[in-house]
């Protein structure tokens, strides 16, 4: 045993810890954050998910076969078809051929309408890039690619089925995601302004300035949210163009979603105002900004980021709950909770259950992703906590 | 193995590992030492030396991942190394032949269940007593360990306890059943000097009357030195030198007890340091400063339940180049001391006056936001917690830089050189100025500390107990470095601190402060030597002393309310 | 402890003006005031109503009188008559609407939240206790899966479910056959045929959020050291852990109620109108669609007034559990 007492005895200098190889000792708290969010596999997978979800709103044109709007009477609660990489081939045997099942229609002249069956043996060859209804790119560019479709363009495929009026919900579910997802991040947005700013002055400042400030937020959390949400969005005027609507919506859904963000930062700043390194910066001659700016906020970031995505879920949730009960956004606005519209009644889900779910999966694995990927985040927010 | 008739617990070859994903870590490191009836053994090490580990391997208390991995620990017939860690018969002997008292009172006893419910419990379940049996009995040993009025005592919380009746409490609990042997891990160390003295002679006195055998984990030397019969010295999970206690500190054979007595007893005495040249007019004069706290202010802005004077006209002055200490218990007002000098916290009412040598005084109170940040880069700060003080997600470059860059001290480039020579002035080496505070120890984040608060060329320097959160060995070096650049750069300093041993090492003066007033101000060595206030007489006389052959504590005066002195001031 | 009660109840006082000012904003909110809808109303049927009776009609409501008077008109009526005004769309005061629907709507809420802690505190302390076991990720798994699934989409899956392999339509809270039969033992298993859809639809997500709360708070009291100490004294596992850290976790849990409550009311709103029940949240629902706004403005006064009454009980119960609370007051 040698007389080494501590790493300390040793340090005057060179200095012995945080050698070669650690690379630790250098790395920014973003590259700590990246390495312990990176640990967690679930939320690197939810990661890869949201942005897929967002990628699809935004290039929804291409992704969906057809136009959601696109009625084809002949065609109602037509069911989901199947996807089939190979068919039968001319010799007996199987050959690569990806396409889609035909229908068998039969019409019950009694009650005036058709059904539908999917048929293994009816084959409608499919194809990806291919060409079909023209649309515009971002409003800009003028194409008429979709990712995938039936070759031929005079046959019709519902691979996740069609609605009362013969559209395709695959389609609307794709332009919807649209809607849906962008409710969430734009009124994530909004409550993050103003849970920033009430909860930032309300910690900052304190005093009587804080004590309303509470009891607004106490008195918006007490109140159940979805009768409150319902309140607020019936008294939307029908008049309104369906871009006021969403606006108004996506502004009611965050109304009421601040307060929880403007609680944390509130805490945060609460905490953090009585943290010997802001005392030491204050100590330097850091004016308010300085300290807020370079010291409390860099603190807050990470968590602030963490809360911002566990609230995404919740919009998503409303918009969806509000669209369903018919006070949110209505026709011809696509979201997922317009598209559950359609699936309200036993009739309607017993008839065509592809109705229900298909757009309830959209919105469970939405949630889910942001949950998880809110989780990993929260968990990596404070790298220097161990 | 022959067992002696007075040896109650033997543990051979001791060893515990933590196994965790990244390897196995080695806590304990083959341990072997004996505890003997009404004798008591001390364990001392500092932080990480496993001494803790070893006190809680010997009720089969390790938490996963660590686990006893070989060894014995024989009490009698049974070897508890061998007990599964949640059997019953690991249960029969906790608390009924060997207890334990923890270090943290307050978080070792349930906030929610009186402390007569939790006594009684351990005596329901090892003496099968009825709760009438059981509760008489809890009295009577809550009067055993001096609680007053144990008959109401017992149905009161621990949050109504002070520090020091909340450890007897423990105590009593402990002693429940009549153990054969009692572990102490780290029994004082949340407590103040003279309450410390107390709980130590109440411990000893119960050992003594019962003749238990008894554990002491601690890191205090002077603790040591004063409660023990025989010591281990711990380091790195190995026993390096054992015997009796006075056998080991003064005949130390190993290097590493020889540094950690020599670093101990460093403290002992004043710094060798050339005497004030010339007694010159005071840097910085605080007149009838105080701090009143309203308590209890309800959301409505009601009216307060009443007020706590923090800080009670305190009348102190720092001469130029002086090293002026501050020393007093928990609660007496001397962190709220310290920072009301820089308005960090506002006083409610007297003068602060800084007269830098050359320039006009400046009443602190009067200044402006400008004003201010004039006076804050003349006087710095240096803070208790090496941890908290820095920012963890900035480089040492810019947390030493940030002063320079707000005072717009020079170009980016006269910056980076000024903060290089600053870290080479407090023992860092300056290439590491792109870390940050994660990558360093805790002395070496306190130089950096120190590095930020010198960036500005200070007069003054006030440092809040700069060396409590380190270990004995760094404390002394972090002190000698001060002691360095104070005579280096001529700094005045204002030293807050709980620690006697450190004042009396580091201060020219000092003030005594209790229950937010100075009961006594004074040449440094004169007040930890011969004081005249019965307070200070009580706290110097109840530190105790590194040497086993000058015990200090028991010898110690006690100080109670009713022999209140007048404060004398300077 | 009376004072303690008082003092929260004076708290409620300005959260509870806060929150009738809410609902007389929602009552206020809709283009046009009630007169206008009683008006356009009355002109569907084909009638329609003279100038004269139009400003008598304003007078007695005091509709030409600024926001706050007819804020003191409303809530004075509320408080001292118990008069919430009148449903045009009914054609009956509201306070007669109210009652009857807010009576199913507590008891299926209470049942809701019986279930939720029955639920909750077990599998919250099993997570906690044996932390990353199999047991405890299906748990984690399953509580994520049920916050994911909008209330709704729940409802409106159990009832698919139910009736394409049970044959069970689960709508409304009784069988046709029972809707007006006196109550017997046959009707009260009817209608608990009925009333477990919407109670684990609506206990679901509360559940799934209360499992976290419990483990998360489980397992920081596990590692505080009073639990070493009793520890020490010899208890059995399982004594210490439920006489210590489960007693400690329960008193944070406790005060979960608080945000509880409100989700549990949204919940059965919207199971109420999904499965059609007749209980508070389908009349709300018709109430704002045909505007017919202070029979709304009421329910969700009433609601929030019963959230605050929950959240006091909530705090006197915790005040009950944790000394401290009682210590500080």
């Amino acid at each position: 045993m040698s007389g080494v007492m501590s790493e300390e005895d040793l340090a005057l200098p060179p200095p012995i810890i945080a050698r070669a190889g650690n690379s630790a000792a250098t790395a920014s708290q973003w590259r700590l954050m990246a390495w312990r969010f990176s640990r967690h596999k679930l939320a690197v997978v939810s990661l890869v998910i949201v942005v897929l979800l967002y990628l699809t709103g935004i290039f929804a044109e291409f992704l969906a076969p057809y136009s959601p709007e696109t009625t084809r009477p002949q065609y109602t609660y037509a069911p989901p078809q199947g996807i089939n990489l190979f068919a039968p081939s001319a010799d007996g045997g199987w050959a690569f051929n990806f396409h889609a099942s035909g229908y068998d229609i039969t019409v019950d002249t009694e009650a005036m309408r058709r059904s539908f069956t999917a048929n293994p043996d009816k084959i409608i060859p499919l194809g990806l890039f291919v060409e079909g209804q023209p649309y515009r790119l971002f409003g800009l560019i003028d194409a008429n690619i979709h990712l995938i479709g039936a070759t031929d363009p005079k046959e019709v495929v519902y691979l996740f089925g069609s609605d009362r009026l013969g559209r395709d919900v695959l389609s609307r579910l794709i332009h919807g995601t649209r809607i849906s997802m962008s409710i969430g991040l734009v009124g994530v947005v909004i409550s993050l302004v103003l849970g920033v700013f009430f909860g930032g002055i309300s910690g900052y400042y304190g005093g009587w300035l804080d004590s309303v400030i509470q009891r607004l937020i106490e008195v918006i959390s007490a109140m159940p949210t979805i009768p409150l949400w319902m309140g607020l969005a019936a008294a939307i005027p029908l008049t309104w163009g369906p871009i006021e609507v969403y606006f108004t919506v996506t502004a009611i859904v965050s109304l009421l979603g601040w307060t929880s963000l403007a609680r944390e930062v509130r805490g945060r700043f609460f905490s953090l105002r009585n943290e010997d390194f802001v005392t030491a910066a204050r100590l330097d001659g850091a004016g308010e900004m300085r300290i807020i700016f370079r010291q409390m906020l860099p603190s807050m970031t990470s968590h602030i980021l963490a809360m911002v995505t566990l609230a995404v879920p919740a919009m998503i949730i409303a918009e969806t709950s509000l669209s369903f009960l018919g006070v949110g956004l209505k026709p011809p606005v696509v979201s997922w909770g317009v598209l559950l519209q359609d699936a309200q009644n036993l009739r309607a889900i017993t008839s065509a259950p592809w109705l229900l779910f298909w757009p309830a999966l959209f919105v469970m694995i939405a949630v889910l992703s942001f949950n998880f990927l809110g989780d990993g985040l929260r968990d990596a927010a404070d790298p220097y906590d161990s | 193995m022959t067992a002696e008739p007075d040896i109650v617990l033997s543990v051979r070859d001791l060893t515990v590992d933590f196994t965790q994903r990244q390897g196995s870590f080695r806590a304990v490191d083959g341990v072997s030492f004996d505890l003997r009836a009404g004798r008591t053994l001390g364990i001392v090490g500092e932080s990480g030396s496993g001494k803790s580990v070893t006190a809680r391997a010997l009720m089969q208390l390790v938490d996963p991942p660590g686990r006893i991995t070989s060894g014995s620990i024989r009490l009698g017939e049974i070897d508890i190394a061998q007990l599964p860690r949640r059997g019953e018969a690991i249960r029969a002997i906790r608390g009924a032949d060997i207890s334990m008292i923890f270090q943290e009172p307050m978080s070792s006893l349930s906030p929610v269940h009186t402390i007569g419910a939790q006594v009684m419990e351990v005596l329901e379940l090892h003496l099968k007593l009825d709760r009438k049996a059981a509760r008489a009995r809890t009295i009577e040993l809550l009067g055993q360990v001096e609680i007053p009025n144990p008959e109401q005592a017992i149905d009161r919380y621990a949050y109504e306890f002070s520090g020091g009746m909340r450890q007897r409490a423990m105590i009593a609990m402990a002693l429940a059943c009549n153990p054969r042997v009692l572990i102490a891990d780290e029994p004082t160390t949340a407590l103040d000097v003279t309450t410390q003295a107390e709980v130590l002679d109440l411990i000893g006195r119960i050992q003594r009357e019962r003749g238990m055998a008894m554990l002491l984990i601690t890191h205090d030397m002077g603790v040591v030195a004063e409660t023990v019969d025989d010591v281990a010295v711990m380091y790195r999970g190995q026993v390096v030198e054992a015997g009796p206690v006075d056998q080991v500190f003064h005949g130390a054979t190993h290097p590493y007890t020889q540094r950690l007595l020599a670093a101990t007893l460093k403290l002992e005495q004043p710094a060798a340091r050339p005497a004030l040249s010339v007694v010159s007019s005071p840097i910085l004069s605080l007149r009838n400063l105080g701090k009143t706290y309203q308590l209890g202010i309800g959301a409505f802005g009601g009216k307060a339940k009443g007020t706590l004077r923090a800080v009670d006209a305190v009348s102190l002055e720092l001469a130029a180049g002086e090293t002026l200490g501050i020393v007093g218990e928990s609660g007496s007002g001397k962190t709220t001391l310290g920072r009301l000098i820089l308005r960090t916290v506002e006083p409610t009412d007297g003068e602060v006056v800084y007269s830098p040598p050359g320039a006009a005084p400046v009443v602190v109170r009067t200044l402006d936001k400008a004003g201010l940040r004039n006076l804050y880069s003349e006087i710095r700060f240096i803070f208790q917690d090496p941890f908290a003080s820095l920012n963890p997600r900035m480089t040492v470059r810019q947390i030493v830089g940030e002063p320079l860059l707000i005072n717009r001290r020079g170009s980016a480039a006269e910056i980076n050189a000024r903060v290089s020579q600053l870290l080479e002035l407090v023992g860092l080496d300056a290439e590491m100025m792109d870390r940050y505070p994660h990558a360093f120890s805790g002395g070496q984040r306190q130089r950096i500390g120190i590095a930020r608060a010198l960036a500005l060329d200070p007069k003054v320097l006030i440092a809040d107990e700069p060396t409590s959160a380190l270990d004995v060995s760094i404390r002394s070096q972090i002190l000698d470095l001060l002691i360095e650049l104070r005579q280096r750069l001529g700094l005045s300093f204002i030293f807050i601190s709980h620690d006697i041993g450190v004042i009396r090492y580091f201060c020219d003066r000092v003030a005594v402060m209790r229950r937010g007033r100075v009961v006594e101000v004074g040449d440094a060595q004169t007040i930890c030597t011969s004081p005249s206030h019965p307070y200070t007489q009580a706290l110097i006389s109840a530190v105790p002393y590194p040497d086993p052959r000058r015990p200090r504590m028991q010898q110690r005066a006690r100080y109670t309310e009713t022999s209140l002195g007048v404060a004398t001031l300077r | 402890m009376l004072l303690y009660i008082l003092k929260r109840l004076l708290y409620m006082v300005p959260t509870l003006f806060g929150m009738s000012l809410v609902s007389f904003l929602i009552i206020q909110l809709p283009p046009g005031d009630f007169l206008t809808s009683l008006t356009s109303a009355i002109a569907d049927s084909g009638q329609s109503l003279d100038q004269a009776s139009i400003d008598r009609l304003t007078a007695l409501y005091g509709l030409d009188q600024p926001f706050y008077v007819q804020y003191w008109n409303w809530i004075s009526n509320i408080i001292f008559r118990g008069d919430f005004g009148w449903s045009f769309d009914w054609g009956q005061p509201v306070s007669r609407l109210l009652w009857d629907r807010m009576g199913v709507t507590i008891f299926v809420s209470a049942l809701s939240l019986v279930l939720i802690w029955a639920l909750a505190i077990p599998i919250g302390i099993y997570s906690a206790v044996r932390r990353y076991s199999i047991g405890d990720y299906v748990f984690t798994f399953l509580g994520f899966v049920g916050l994911a699934v909008p209330t709704f989409i729940l409802a409106l899956g159990l009832m698919y479910i139910s009736f394409t392999w049970f044959g069970l339509n689960v709508g409304g809270l009784f069988s046709p056959e029972y809707e007006q039969a006196p109550w017997s033992l046959a009707k009260f298993i009817d209608l608990l045929q009925h009333l477990w859809i919407p109670v684990v639809v609506i206990a679901i997500s509360s559940t799934a959020a209360l499992i976290r709360v419990m483990r998360a708070n489980l397992s920081d009291e596990l590692s505080k050291p009073y639990v070493v100490t009793a520890r020490a004294k010899g208890l059995s596992e399982f004594t210490l852990i439920m006489r210590y850290p489960v007693r400690l976790a329960l008193n944070p849990f406790v005060s979960t109620i608080g945000w509880v409550l409100p989700s549990l009311i949204s919940g059965v709103t919207i199971t109420a109108i999904v499965l059609n029940l007749p209980m508070a949240g389908p009349l709300l629902l018709r109430a704002l669609v045909s505007q017919d706004m202070y029979l709304a403005g009421a329910f969700i006064l009433i609601m929030s007034v019963l959230t605050l009454i929950g959240m006091l009980l909530s705090d006197i119960l915790l005040a009950v559990l944790d000394p401290r609370v009682r210590y500080q007051r």
